[in-house]
C-alpha cells in the first residue's frame, strides 16, 4: 500500500523539529531531574544522593527568601499587569480619537528588554539620583521614595518595573478580546436599559474568559523564569533581599559548583509551574470543550 | 565555479587544521583595557617560542560564563591547553583528574614563591597550575585632599579610623564609599576581621573555618565594627559598582574605600597621583598582614606531545621576569617571583611588594577569603551571604555569628 504524499509529508516535515524538541527541551528536563538526585558539584557525577540535594535546598535560608519574592512578585505582577492592561483596554474601547497612538505608546514598553527597562528603572528608582531627588528639589525636602535600597520594600520596586513593562500587553490582549465580543449582544443589553458599568461587567468581561487565561498563562511564565529584570534593577540585593529562584538555580549551579543543589532549585521552579498551569489548562479545556 | 571555491575553502580549513596541532589555546576573561594589553604580552611570547597561540576569551560575569564554556569544554573531553582558574578551584578541577602536572618547568617555583602561594598551585605535592600576579586585597583608599584638611594622618587601627571618619561626615562628605553588593561587603568584611583579629585568627576562622575561631568573642567584635562602618555609608550605595564608589574618593564625595588594588587603575587612568591626590595605605589594623588574591593558570592535560611542549613552555612563559614585570605594569598588580627589581612600579606597588615579602616571611600572608583564594566556592557562597544580609538588615551582631557558624558548614 502507497501512502499519498500529503499523509506522510507534513509527519516527515515535523519530525526534525519533534525530534529537536523531544531532545533538547524533555530529555534536559530529565537530566536536570537526574542530576537533582546526584553528588554533582563542580562538574555533573552521578553518584547517588537520594533526597540529599532537597534537604539542604529546603534548609537553605537563601531559598526560602527566594520562593517568598517569587511568590509576592507573582502574585503582584500578574494581578496589576492584568487590572491595569483591562482598564487601559476598555479606555480605549469607548471609539475614542488617536486610540491607533495610544495603543502603540502603551504597547511600546513590551518592545523594550527586561535589562533596558531594569536599568532604566535603577536609575529613577534610585533615591540619589532619581525620583526622590527630583522632588525634593521641588522643595519637598521631607520627601523619601527609597524602596530600591530599602530590604523590605525592594521587591516591590520590580513589582512596578515589571507591571510597566507588561501591563501594555496585556491591554492588546484583552483589547483584541473586546473587539471580538458580538455587538449585538450588547445592543440588545442596551436595549434592556443596562447602563455602561453594568454591560461591561455582566456581560463583556465574563465572556473575555479565554483572554484571562492566555494573559494569565503568558504572565505567569515571565513572572517564574524572571531573571534579567531582577539582575538589572536590583543585582538580587540590597543583600539577597530580592533573589528569585531562577537567581538562585543559575549562581549555585554556575558560579558556587553545586550543580546537583542548582537542578534540585530548578526542578522545584518546574514542579511550581506544573502546580500552578495543570489546574488552569485543565479547567479551560475541560470547560471550553 | 562556486563550487570549486567552497570545495578549496574547506579543504584549506583542513590543512589549516592540521598544521596547526601544536597550537596553544588559553581560556581566560581578561577582554578590558590594560588586562588585553597583558594578554596580548603573553602571546607574544609564546610565538617567538615558535608555538601557535589560540585565544579562548569568554568576556562577562566575573568570570562565571567563561567557567561555563570551560565545564562544557572539559566534559566533552576538549579541555584546553590552560585556564585561567584561582585558588581552590584549583584543587576542586585537580580532584576532577584533569588537570596536567608541569613538573617540567616548575623546578625553581619553590625558591621563588611565598610557600602559601606555592601549596595553592599544587595538587599532590605537583605543581598543576602556574601563578600570574598578586592583588592585595587589604588597601584602604583616601582622598588627599581630605586627609590633609582632617590632620593628613592615614589611621593606623580602628579608633584613628573612626575619629577620621566623624571628621569626614562633619565636613559634608560621604565617610566611606561603598558599593552595596555582596562581592565587596564580602571585601570590606574580609578586612575588619583581619584589622580586628589579625592574621592567625582570620586564617582559623576564614581558611580553616574553625568553629571555635567563628563562634569567638572577636568574631562578634568583627560585626560590631562592621555594623559601626555601615553607619558611615550613604543609603543610595545598594548595588553602586566598586568603580563608582572609587570615583567618589576621587572627587570628594567620599572620604574612603575599601578596595583592592585594581582600585589604583581607577586613580591611574584619571591623571592621578599616589601621595598627591590620593593615599593607599593598609586597612586599619592591618599593617602587618596581607590579603592575596593571586590570579593563576591551571594546565589542563593534553595528549599531544607539541602540545604538552608548549604548555610547559606557556608555564616557563608565564613565570618569566619579563612577563611578570610587563603584565602587572599594564594590570597595577604586583609580581608573584621574588626577587624582581621594582624600579618601574609605582609608590603603592612598591609598597604592596615590599609588604608581600615582608608578610610571606612573617606569617602574615593571608588568601583573600572573599575573592575566591581561601575556601571552596560553596562555603564562601554561603557566608557572603550572611554578610551581604548583615550589611543590608538590622541583623545583631549575636544573630550574624550563629548564622556565620552554620554557614560555614556548607560543603
Amino acid at each position: 500500500m502507497t501512502m499519498q504524499p500529503d499523509r506522510w509529508l507534513p509527519k516527515l516535515v515535523l519530525s526534525p523539529t519533534l525530534a529537536a524538541s523531544l531532545l533538547f527541551v524533555y530529555g534536559f528536563i530529565l537530566i536536570t531531574v537526574a542530576l537533582s538526585f546526584t553528588e554533582s558539584r563542580l562538574l555533573p557525577n552521578w553518584e547517588w544522593a537520594g533526597v540529599e540535594r532537597y534537604v539542604e535546598l529546603f534548609d537553605s535560608e537563601r531559598w526560602w527568601t527566594s520562593a517568598i519574592n517569587i511568590a509576592i512578585f507573582g502574585t503582584l505582577f500578574i494581578a496589576l499587569s492584568m487590572a491595569i492592561g483591562l482598564l487601559i483596554a476598555i479606555l480605549l474601547d469607548q471609539k475614542i480619537r488617536g486610540e491607533g497612538f495610544l495603543r502603540a505608546i502603551y504597547l511600546y514598553p513590551m518592545a523594550l528588554s527586561f535589562i533596558v527597562s531594569g536599568t532604566a528603572w535603577k536609575w529613577i528608582l534610585n533615591p540619589g539620583l532619581g525620583l526622590e531627588k527630583l522632588v525634593q528639589s521641588w522643595g519637598f525636602p521631607n520627601f523619601t521614595f527609597d524602596w530600591l535600597v530599602n530590604p523590605d520594600m525592594a521587591i516591590y520596586t520590580v513589582v512596578i518595573a515589571g507591571v510597566w513593562q507588561s501591563a501594555g500587553f496585556a491591554m492588546a490582549l484583552f483589547l483584541a478580546g473586546l473587539r471580538g465580543v458580538d455587538s449585538e449582544i450588547i445592543k440588545a443589553a442596551q436595549v434592556d436599559g443596562a447602563s455602561t458599568p453594568t454591560i461591561y461587567r455582566r456581560i463583556i468581561i465574563p465572556t473575555l474568559r479565554p483572554v484571562f487565561f492566555s494573559v494569565t498563562l503568558i504572565l505567569a511564565h515571565i513572572a517564574i523564569k524572571s531573571f534579567d529584570l531582577v539582575m538589572a534593577l536590583t543585582g538580587g540585593g540590597p543583600g539577597t533581599a530580592t533573589d528569585v529562584p531562577a537567581i538562585f538555580m543559575y549562581q549555585f549551579s554556575f558560579s558556587r559548583g553545586q550543580l546537583g543543589l542548582g537542578a534540585a532549585s530548578a526542578v522545584m521552579m518546574l514542579m511550581t509551574v506544573i502546580a500552578i498551569m495543570v489546574p488552569l489548562m485543565y479547567a479551560e479545556t475541560k470547560s471550553s470543550g | 565555479m562556486k563550487l570549486k571555491f567552497v570545495a578549496a575553502a574547506i579543504a584549506a580549513s583542513f590543512v589549516a587544521g592540521a598544521s596547526y596541532a601544536a597550537e596553544v589555546e588559553v581560556l581566560h576573561w581578561w577582554t578590558s583595557g590594560g588586562e588585553a594589553k597583558s594578554v596580548a604580552e603573553l602571546k607574544k611570547m609564546m610565538e617567538a617560542k615558535g608555538h601557535k597561540w589560540k585565544d579562548f576569551a569568554v568576556a562577562g560575569g566575573g568570570g562565571d560564563a567563561a567557567m561555563t564554556a570551560l565545564k562544557a569544554r572539559v566534559v566533552a573531553g576538549n579541555a584546553p591547553v590552560a585556564a585561567q582558574i584561582k585558588g581552590p578551584s584549583i584543587q576542586e578541577w585537580a580532584q576532577q583528574g584533569v588537570l596536567a602536572d608541569i613538573s617540567g618547568a616548575s623546578d625553581e617555583w619553590d625558591k621563588l614563591l611565598p610557600k602559601v602561594v606555592g601549596d595553592a598551585m599544587k595538587y599532590k605535592g605537583k605543581y598543576v597550575a602556574a601563578p600570574v600576579n598578586v592583588h592585595r586585597v587589604n588597601w584602604l583608599w583616601i582622598n588627599q585632599d581630605a586627609l590633609n584638611k582632617a590632620g593628613g594622618k592615614a589611621p593606623t587601627n580602628f579608633d584613628e579610623f573612626f575619629a577620621l571618619a566623624d571628621k569626614f561626615k562633619a565636613a559634608g562628605m560621604t565617610a566611606i564609599a561603598h558599593g552595596g553588593q555582596p562581592w565587596q561587603d564580602a571585601t570590606v568584611f574580609e578586612s575588619v576581621v583581619l584589622g580586628v583579629g589579625g592574621a592567625k585568627f582570620f586564617n582559623d576562622a576564614l581558611v580553616k573555618l574553625d568553629p571555635k575561631a567563628i563562634d569567638s568573642p572577636t568574631m562578634l567584635k568583627s560585626f560590631d565594627t562592621l555594623a559601626k562602618i555601615k553607619t558611615y555609608i550613604d543609603k543610595d550605595a545598594a548595588g553602586r559598582d566598586w568603580n563608582l564608589a572609587t570615583a567618589m574618593v576621587m572627587n570628594g564625595k567620599g572620604g574612603m574605600q575599601f578596595m583592592g588594588d585594581w582600585a589604583k587603575g581607577e586613580f591611574t587612568s584619571a591623571n592621578k597621583v599616589a601621595g598627591k591626590d590620593y593615599a593607599c595605605v593598609p586597612t586599619p589594623g592591618t599593617a602587618n598582614a596581607y590579603t592575596f588574591n593571586i590570579d593563576s593558570f591551571a594546565m589542563f592535560k593534553v595528549k599531544d606531545a607539541a602540545v604538552q611542549k608548549g604548555q610547559l613552555d606557556l608555564a616557563t612563559a608565564i613565570m618569566s621576569p619579563e612577563f611578570q614585570e610587563v603584565f602587572n605594569l599594564n594590570k597595577g598588580s604586583i609580581p608573584v617571583r621574588s626577587g624582581m627589581s621594582d624600579a618601574k612600579f609605582d609608590a603603592c606597588a612598591k609598597k604592596s611588594i615590599v609588604d608581600f615579602n615582608a608578610t610571606a616571611k612573617s606569617g602574615g600572608l593571608v588568601p583573600s577569603f572573599a575573592h575566591g583564594m581561601a575556601v571552596p566556592s560553596a562555603t564562601q557562597g554561603a557566608i557572603v551571604d550572611v554578610v551581604a544580609k548583615f550589611m543590608n538588615s538590622n541583623m545583631s551582631s549575636k544573630d550574624a555569628v550563629a548564622a556565620l557558624v552554620k554557614a560555614s558548614r556548607t560543603k
